[in-house]
C-alpha cells in the first residue's frame, strides 16, 4: 500500500510534470524545426517552382519532377545509385555473413580483437579519405596495376576510376570495403546470441556447415542482416563524398549519384527548383526501400 | 566447437588476407607519402631513402594546426550541445510522457532516414539569410538539428526502460523535476550519453557536404571538409596529397584506437536502433 499523502503528492506532481516536460522537449524540437523541418518544407515548396536562386521564381507545378522522371540522364543517374546498392549493400552483406562465420568459429582471444578493430577502420575515417586513399590505388600507376602487371595481367591494367566501364564498380568497390566491417561486426554480435543448443540440434540432424548455415545461422540473423540492409541502402542511395572525391562524376555522368547532382544543381547550375525535386525524390526513394526492409525484417518480432 | 586443423588454418589465412586487404590503402598511401617530393611515386614500393620531411611539409602546407583547431571548435559547438538537447527531449518524451509527446516523437522520426543532400539546398539559403556563411555557425547550428532525430530517438529509448520506480523514489524525496533528471536520471543514463557523444563526434569530425557548402575557408571547417579542399589544391602532388591525407586522418584514428571498444559498441548499438 501507498501511502495516501504520497499518492496525493505523487499524482499532483506527476501532472505538473507531464506539463512543465515539454520544458524538456522544446529546445531539441527548435533546433528540429528550424534546421529540419523547415528546410524540409521549402524543399518541397521549391521543387513547384523554377528559380535560379536570386532572381523571381516561376510557378511550374509538377514540371521539375516530370523532368527528373523523363530527362534521360537523370534517370541514369538515378540508375547508378541503384547499382551501386550492389556494392555498398550486399556485398558486405554477402562477404559480412561468410567472415562472421569465419571469425564467430575461430577468432578468439587477441587475434580477433586485431581483425574486429581493422575490420572497423574503415568505418571510422572520413569518407574523403577514403576515397583519396582508393584514388590512389585504383589510379593507373596505382598499386593494383602493379599487382596485376606483376602477376602476368598487365594487358588488364588501366584507370579504373577513369574509364567508363569500370568506373562505376570501381566507386562501389570503394563502399564495399568502408561498409564491410560494420556489416561483419554487426552479424557477429546477433550469431553470438544464436542459441547454441540449435547448432546441436542441427549437427544430430546431420546438416553439414551449409545446411546449418540455412537453417539455423541465416533464420536466427534476420534482424541483424536487416539493420545491415537498411544501414548500407541509405549509404549507397545518399552517396556524396566518396564519389565527388574519387571521380566527381566522370567519366561523362557514369559515376553521377542522385547526391552529387543535387549539389551541382543547385549550387553550379543554380537550378534550384529541380534540384529540389531531386531531393524529394532521392528521399522518397530511400523510404521505398527501407520500409519494405524494416517490416520483412522485423515482422516476427513484433 | 570442434574443428579440424586444416578448417582452423584456413580459416586463420583468410582472415589475415582480410585484415591486409582492409589495411592495404593505408599502407599504399603511407609509401607514397615517404617518395621524395617532385616524384611520382608508382604502386607499392618501400622508398630508399623515406622522407619523413614530408609530413612537416604537409603539416604546414595544409595548415594543420589551424584544421585541428577548427575541427575541436565545431565539435565544441555541436556535441555538448546536442547530447544535453537530446537527453532532456529523451527524458520528457521517454520518462515524463508529456501530452502528445507519440505525436512530437513521430515528428522526430520523419528525419530518421532523411538524406542530408535533400535539405542542403534550403539550408544554405537559410545560413545565408541569418548572415552566417563562412562562418563555424553555418556548420554547428544545421548539424545540431540535422541530429535531432537520431539523438532523440537514442535517449527515448534508454529512458523508455528506466523503471518508474526509481522515479518514485525520487519524488517521495521531494525533488523537483530538474533535480530529478540531473541528479538521478542523467547519472544513470550515462552509457547512453557516452555512446552518443561518440557518435556524434566522430559524424560531426567527418562530416563534409556541410562544410563543402556552407563554408569556403577550409580553416573553418571540419577535418573532412578541409580534406576535400587539400585535395582540390595538391591533387596532383601524389605525395604531398597521401602525407596530408593521413596527418588529417590520424587523429580520429588515434582516438579511435584509444577508446576502440566503447567506439565498436556505440557504433553497433547505433546502427542497430538507427
Amino acid at each position: 500500500m501507498i501511502p495516501p499523502a504520497v499518492r496525493a503528492r505523487r499524482t499532483r506532481w506527476a501532472r505538473t510534470a507531464r506539463w512543465s516536460g515539454w520544458l524538456y522537449v522544446l529546445p531539441a524540437l527548435l533546433f528540429y524545426a528550424v534546421f529540419v523541418l523547415r528546410p524540409l518544407a521549402l524543399t518541397f515548396q521549391y521543387s513547384l517552382y523554377h528559380w535560379n536562386g536570386i532572381g523571381v521564381a516561376r510557378w511550374a507545378g509538377l514540371q521539375n519532377y516530370v523532368t527528373v522522371f523523363t530527362d534521360s540522364d537523370l534517370l541514369r543517374i538515378i540508375g547508378n545509385a541503384f547499382v551501386l546498392i550492389v556494392f555498398f549493400s550486399f556485398i558486405p552483406v554477402g562477404l559480412g555473413l561468410l567472415v562472421a562465420t569465419v571469425v564467430r568459429r575461430i577468432a578468439g582471444g587477441p587475434f580477433g580483437t586485431v581483425v574486429r578493430t581493422v575490420l572497423f577502420l574503415p568505418q571510422v575515417i572520413p569518407l574523403v579519405a577514403a576515397g583519396i586513399a582508393w584514388s590512389w590505388l585504383l589510379s593507373s600507376t596505382g598499386l593494383v596495376n602493379q599487382v596485376l602487371r606483376g602477376v602476368g595481367l598487365g594487358g588488364l591494367a588501366r584507370a579504373w576510376l577513369g574509364e567508363f566501364d569500370t568506373a562505376l564498380p570501381a566507386v562501389g568497390v570503394i563502399g564495399a570495403w568502408v561498409l564491410l566491417g560494420l556489416c561483419t561486426i554487426l552479424l557477429v554480435t546477433g550469431m553470438s546470441k544464436i542459441d547454441p543448443a540449435l547448432y546441436e540440434a542441427a549437427r544430430i540432424d546431420g546438416a553439414g556447415p551449409v545446411r546449418e548455415f540455412l537453417a539455423v545461422t541465416l533464420p536466427g540473423l534476420r534482424q541483424e542482416i536487416g539493420v545491415c540492409l537498411t544501414v548500407t541502402v541509405i549509404a549507397a542511395l545518399a552517396s556524396f563524398d566518396i564519389v565527388y572525391i574519387s571521380t566527381g562524376g566522370g567519366p561523362g555522368l557514369q559515376t553521377t549519384v542522385p547526391g552529387l547532382e543535387i549539389y551541382r544543381l543547385a549550387f553550379a547550375q543554380r537550378q534550384v527548383g529541380l534540384a529540389s525535386a531531386l531531393g524529394v525524390v532521392l528521399m522518397a526513394l530511400v523510404l521505398l526501400c527501407v520500409l519494405p526492409i524494416q517490416r520483412l525484417t522485423r515482422e516476427d518480432r513484433g | 566447437m570442434k574443428l579440424s586443423r586444416r578448417e582452423q588454418l584456413t580459416g586463420r589465412l583468410f582472415l589475415v588476407a582480410l585484415v591486409l586487404v582492409t589495411l592495404l590503402p593505408f599502407v599504399s598511401m603511407l609509401s607514397a607519402a615517404l617518395q621524395p617530393r617532385g616524384s611520382v611515386p608508382a604502386g607499392l614500393a618501400w622508398p630508399s631513402d623515406p622522407q619523413w620531411g614530408n609530413f612537416v611539409d604537409a603539416f604546414t602546407v595544409a595548415n594543420m594546426s589551424a584544421l585541428l583547431r577548427s575541427s575541436l571548435l565545431i565539435v565544441a559547438g555541436v556535441v555538448p550541445v546536442s547530447v544535453l538537447v537530446a537527453t532532456m527531449a529523451g527524458f520528457g518524451l521517454g520518462h515524463l510522457r508529456v501530452p502528445g509527446g507519440r505525436f512530437v516523437f513521430l515528428l522526430f522520426l520523419l528525419g530518421l532516414t532523411l538524406p542530408f543532400e535533400a535539405v542542403i539546398t534550403p539550408i544554405y539559403y537559410q545560413v545565408r539569410d541569418l548572415g552566417l556563411l563562412n562562418t563555424r555557425w553555418a556548420i554547428i547550428l544545421p548539424l545540431i538539428g540535422l541530429y535531432m532525430p537520431f539523438a532523440v530517438f537514442w535517449m527515448r529509448a534508454h529512458f523508455v526502460n528506466v523503471p518508474q520506480e526509481i522515479a518514485d523514489a525520487a519524488r517521495v524525496d521531494g525533488s523537483t523535476t530538474w533535480q530529478l533528471f540531473w541528479r538521478v536520471q542523467v547519472p544513470l543514463a550515462r552509457p547512453a550519453i557516452a555512446s552518443l557523444t561518440i557518435l556524434l563526434f566522430l559524424w560531426t569530425w567527418n562530416q563534409f557536404l556541410l562544410a563543402i557548402v556552407l563554408v569556403d575557408d577550409p580553416g573553418k571547417r571540419t577535418m573532412a571538409g578541409a580534406l576535400g579542399a587539400f585535395q582540390g589544391q595538391w591533387g596532383t602532388d601524389q605525395v604531398l596529397l597521401c602525407a596530408g591525407s593521413l596527418l588529417i586522418l590520424t587523429p580520429v584514428l588515434v582516438v579511435f584506437l584509444v577508446f576502440q571498444r566503447h567506439f565498436i559498441k556505440a557504433l553497433l548499438q547505433g546502427s542497430v536502433k538507427g
